[in-house]
């Protein structure tokens, strides 16, 4: 079975598919998508349709009876804002809203999921530490001390059902000094009255057999074992790729710019592209739920950001620990913990700090002194020599002292899902039933959707299979056999796959596939996933972006001046250049059409140029370029 | 499959070492590139410099490759392109994987390993402030720029003085790009002295020795970065630290060898190069896997490598015939007494690095009578670990002095080599020879 890519046409192209009167019959469940049709397209159907703004067409050899996978709803944007009716509008793609988008997708809803960034979890949930509290930590009679507790149990069934790499390798929580024990004994308590299963006490023995890795000084601990690790990105991904599948319409890079209301009851969700009609609103916007809460007139909150520092380091270093190792908490956080994530890397942090800054996503040496100095305090082995990568992310903290999960009390319809921070990720699917239940007590009218299917397939990871399923694979489908990352041999494969399940970034393949996340950090195979990416997506490769718009990588062509033939690039040169550079990666023969067009010699965009180029490199000295490259003065050793 | 001589990456070690295996008669040999061209890095090197030790004429990369793709052709080396090896066994076995062919095993004879090196990446620098686009090793600059024809930025910093990154500094301005500055960390540059020359001095590019970059700022794509300069331990000083806009940060940060197969094999590696510990025929510690190039230590030219390759293809070709050294590896050093047959009187000694020497290689060599393919002349390559002038560089072993050569100036970032004369080598087992760089006594 080969897969065949998803195609994203803009409008024009759609009209030109329906002119030539290819239309079929409708394949799309919802009934709101406007226009869908089919199209045969060399022996394969394909589905297309108009939603929100977005053009695309959807693939269906692979599933004939199901469309999965394809989030093939970014692409071209349309100017028009279109509307689009639903019963809930979801606002916010992380962990939160995902889950409470699969949550909803249980039922027979029109169910729309907003999202500002290009993809899911590009917010705060990319930067969660993913580790899976056992729920000793929140006071007794909160929120989060029950959705935290009640999360955790929900894990082992989520984590089959998605596909997602999920490990319960226990919480310690360490005391350094003779004082600190009272506080162990007190969160023991605490948790036991919380209701975690298993909680028990250890004295320095038995925590060091547990743990060798331990500092001498560490006299006593606390241990869950219902503690685990997951993944954040890839349930966040998970959770939107089952919601899709179950019918949730995905819109992805539409930040909301404004909620309507009419007689104190939501009416309407606005993006740049769309008009969302609805009368459930559910506010899981993270970072930014209070703007949220007042574009409906809703103050009663304000999001209070807390910025986190990690630090990840090496898989050489990965079993420093098997435990997620914290420390006894300070009055704002749970402390700077050593965890070793599901990937096999071990990962120290997170450190506090309150920022007014929503976006402030700097580290800072201040933060990595506290990180290690902490983190070495419990584990003397963590080294900063180790580390592979730092980031810092924002835990949407908030005015209150627990989450914010309750209807508004200014606009109707409304449902405030707000001041996520820890447990939060361990609570997003306790928190999506509890949504699902208050939903339905004001008034929502839901009824269990026969189809629902919570399985979400694994996509597959090459480097993890047998030699004899390597082969098989290969053999079936050559793009296993084309390794685009070395590092973690990651196949062009799976490259095109993560694009099919939503990523349309490098961050987004990166974060799906983990290409790029080894020791050579992209340098290897950035190129490569920027061309699949642009082939993919049908877009130039000087499109295409880290991250999202704004986050461009390589955006200029180059060999701009050969290609001018101009000493000097004006804004002219530069422009011509570019539409020249265009044409040439549009059509995919560089060289010829740079030669054609008649603008000075070749230097083309696209692949295949490079060699031309590159041995012409003496003779095209003359026309002045590369002159003064060749004149300076060489010293034969 | 089955191929007498199996060269492991398709770059001028692999390709050297392909063209000496069938020069020194080997049967099949096969050359397995994980790119769809042949030449490794050099396609993307599009600069001249290349060949003026070994051709005795300035070349651009490619085309000093096009001369080795040319001449491999025609010896008859054959090539799998695209396609990566996933294994090397202590056995000789090669397992790779190509959208052609599929999952695809080979029985050697003997096997060479050319997989070069990659760069050192920014995560491990950990540098305070954002992660925005915009940040590229210099190599990932250089094929975007010269390979997929895009260019990253309009004003770009250059944070370490290696080859790679000046190359690209000069390359960048020929863009169209200001570059606005190269920092290096260190007191003294990264790279050849003539790339300084070449591509900063004669392009009024400024070089800011004994800083780093102190921050990055910008949120999705580069903004600029805080320059300041470092106290004794490599720390920068921050009350002294400078911001310069800019939209492109390129890192040149060092090369390291590209070993993950070799560790993998359970191949012996020098902690000091990075690669593996070679004989002076580059055999490893496993016997019958050669390596050259790159993948042994990092080279400043290519035309060194060119050689390496030379030896290790007609000592695999050697192997792979089963003349020479059966059993031996640098596993047998120090009478270990392995091997089998005639081989076994084969031993080797030991090289080591001595004062203000950070490497040598090889790091042993056979001991009594020529290597095959080879004559009485054992050439070591090393690196100084401090620049120092006016030096002694001196070969001894057992007390003796084998050879002395005066320096002018040594630094880091130029590789000496020295001859010595085999005959001169004391045969008796377990010995060490050392090399040693010091100060000349007036």
């Amino acid at each position: 079975m080969r897969a065949e890519r998803i195609l994203i046409l803009d409008e024009q192209a759609v009209t030109r598919e329906k002119r030539t009167g290819r239309s079929g019959r409708e394949i799309m469940r919802k009934s709101y998508l406007p226009g869908p049709l089919l199209v045969p397209s060399c022996s394969t159907f394909i589905a297309t349709g108009l939603v929100a703004g977005w053009t695309f067409l959807y693939d269906t050899t692979a599933r004939k009876t199901r469309i999965t996978g394809g989030c093939g709803l970014q692409g071209t944007r349309s100017t028009q804002s279109t509307t689009v009716k639903a019963d809930v509008a979801i606002i916010g793609a992380g962990v939160v809203g995902a889950a409470i988008a699969r949550e909803l997708a249980r039922y027979d809803l029109r169910v729309v999921l907003i999202e500002r960034e290009v993809e899911a979890a590009f917010g705060t949930s990319k930067a969660n530490s993913g580790v899976v509290h056992a729920g000793f930590h929140s006071t007794p009679g909160t929120l989060k001390a029950s959705l935290c507790v009640h999360g955790n149990a929900m894990f082992d069934d989520i984590a089959a059902e998605l596909s997602v790499p999920f490990r319960r390798n226990g919480c310690l929580m360490v005391a350094m000094s003779r004082d600190e024990v009272g506080v162990l004994r007190e969160h023991f308590e605490q948790g036991r009255r919380n209701g975690v299963p298993g909680l028990r006490l250890l004295d320095a023995d038995e925590a060091r057999k547990l743990e060798p890795g331990l500092a001498p000084e560490v006299v006593a601990a606390l241990y869950a074992p219902t503690g685990g690790v997951v993944c954040p990105y890839q349930l966040t991904f998970a959770l939107v790729e089952n919601a899709i599948a179950n019918g949730v319409t995905f819109m992805a890079g539409s930040p909301v710019t404004s909620i309507h209301l009419r007689d104190g009851r939501v009416m309407a969700v606005e993006t740049p592209e769309a008009i969302i009609e609805t009368a459930w609103v559910v506010n899981a916007a993270g970072l930014f739920a209070d703007r949220i809460g007042a574009m409906a007139g809703d103050e009663s909150f304000e999001i209070r950001p807390r910025k986190g520092e990690e630090y990840l380091l090496d898989k050489r270093v990965g079993s420093l620990v098997r435990s997620t190792v914290f420390p006894v908490p300070t009055p704002v956080s749970k402390g700077i913990l050593v965890i070793p994530t599901v990937d096999g890397n071990i990962m120290v942090g997170p450190t506090a700090e309150d920022t007014r800054d929503r976006l402030d996503l700097t580290t800072t040496r201040a933060g990595f002194e506290a990180v290690f100095a902490a983190a070495r305090r419990m584990v003397p082995s963590v080294s900063p020599r180790d580390i592979i990568a730092s980031f810092a992310g924002l835990r949407a903290a908030c005015s209150e002292d627990d989450f914010i999960i309750r209807p508004s009390r200014v606009a109707r319809g409304l449902v405030h899902v707000a001041g996520i921070e820890s447990p939060g990720l361990t609570a997003a699917p306790a928190i999506a039933r509890m949504v699902a239940e208050i939903l339905r007590e004001e008034g929502l009218e839901m009824r269990a959707r026969r189809a629902f299917n919570p399985v979400r397939p694994a996509p597959v990871r090459f480097a993890h299979l047998s030699r004899a399923q390597q082969a098989r694979l290969v053999a079936s489908e050559p793009a296993f056999g084309r390794i685009v990352c070395r590092c973690e041999t990651v196949t062009e494969a799976e490259v095109v796959d993560a694009i099919r399940r939503g990523a349309r970034t490098v961050d987004g393949v990166k974060l799906r596939t983990r290409a790029g996340m080894g020791r050579c950090q992209g340098g290897f195979c950035m190129p490569r996933v920027m061309r699949i990416l642009s082939r993919e997506l049908g877009i130039p490769v000087k499109q295409v972006t880290k991250r999202g718009p704004g986050s461009v990588i390589a955006p200029y062509p180059a060999k701009a001046l050969l290609r001018a033939g101009r000493a000097e690039v004006g804004i002219e040169a530069e422009a011509e250049a570019e539409a020249e550079a265009e044409a040439c990666s549009a059509n995919g023969i560089g060289v010829r059409a740079a030669i054609k067009a008649g603008t000075g010699s070749p230097g083309g965009a696209g692949p295949g140029a490079d060699s031309k180029v590159a041995r012409g490199t003496r003779v095209r000295r003359a026309d002045g370029i590369e002159t003064g490259f060749q004149a300076a003065p060489t010293t034969g050793r | 499959m089955r191929a007498d001589v199996v060269v492991i990456g398709g770059g001028p070690a692999g390709l050297a070492a392909a063209v000496a295996a069938k020069q020194a008669g080997a049967g099949r040999v096969l050359i397995i590139e994980r790119d769809v061209r042949l030449g490794g890095i050099l396609p993307q090197c599009i600069h001249t410099g290349f060949g003026v030790r070994w051709f005795g004429e300035e070349l651009t990369g490619p085309e000093y490759a096009g001369r080795f793709v040319e001449q491999a052709k025609s010896a008859g080396v054959e090539f799998m392109l695209e396609t990566m090896v996933l294994e090397v066994t202590p056995d000789l076995r090669v397992l790779a994987v190509s959208p052609r062919d599929g999952l695809v095993v080979v029985e050697c004879g003997a096997i060479v390993l050319a997989m070069g090196c990659r760069e050192r990446p920014r995560g491990a620098l950990a540098i305070p402030g954002t992660r925005p686009a915009g940040i590229f090793t210099a190599g990932t600059a250089q094929r975007l720029v010269n390979i997929e024809g895009v260019l990253p930025g309009r004003r770009a910093v250059i944070l370490g003085s290696g080859d790679v990154g000046l190359i690209m500094a000069r390359r960048l301005t020929l863009e169209g790009v200001k570059v606005e500055a190269v920092v290096e960390i260190m007191t003294y540059p990264g790279g050849l002295a003539r790339n300084i020359q070449q591509c900063l001095r004669d392009f009024d590019i400024p070089l800011y020795l004994g800083h780093t970059v102190s921050r990055i700022h910008g949120r999705d794509r580069l903004e600029g970065v805080s320059v300041a300069p470092v106290d004794d331990a490599w720390v920068p000083i921050t009350e002294k630290e400078w911001f310069i806009p800019c939209d492109t940060l390129l890192l040149s940060v060092g090369l390291i060898p590209e070993n993950e197969l070799s560790a993998a094999c359970g191949i012996e590696l020098d902690p000091a190069t990075g690669g593996p510990i070679v004989t002076d025929e580059m055999e490893t510690s496993v016997p019958g896997i050669f390596a050259c190039g790159n993948v042994v230590h990092v080279h400043d030219l290519v035309d060194h490598v060119t050689e390496d390759g030379m030896v290790a293809g007609a000592a695999a070709a050697a192997r792979a015939a089963g003349r020479a050294g059966a059993g031996a590896g640098t596993g047998a050093v120090a009478g270990a007494g392995a091997g089998a047959g005639d081989e076994s009187r084969r031993t080797l000694g030991e090289i080591r690095p001595g004062l203000n020497v950070r490497y040598v290689v090889p790091q042993r060599f056979v001991q009594g009578g020529e290597r095959s393919g080879g004559g009485r002349i054992l050439t070591i390559s090393l690196r100084p670990s401090e620049p120092a002038e006016n030096v002694v560089l001196e070969v001894s072993a057992a007390g003796k002095v084998l050879r002395r050569q005066r320096k002018e100036k040594v630094r880091p970032s130029e590789m000496l080599q020295v001859n010595v004369d085999r005959l001169a080598l004391p045969s008796e087992s377990g010995v060490v020879v050392t090399v040693s760089i010091t100060e000349r006594k007036v």
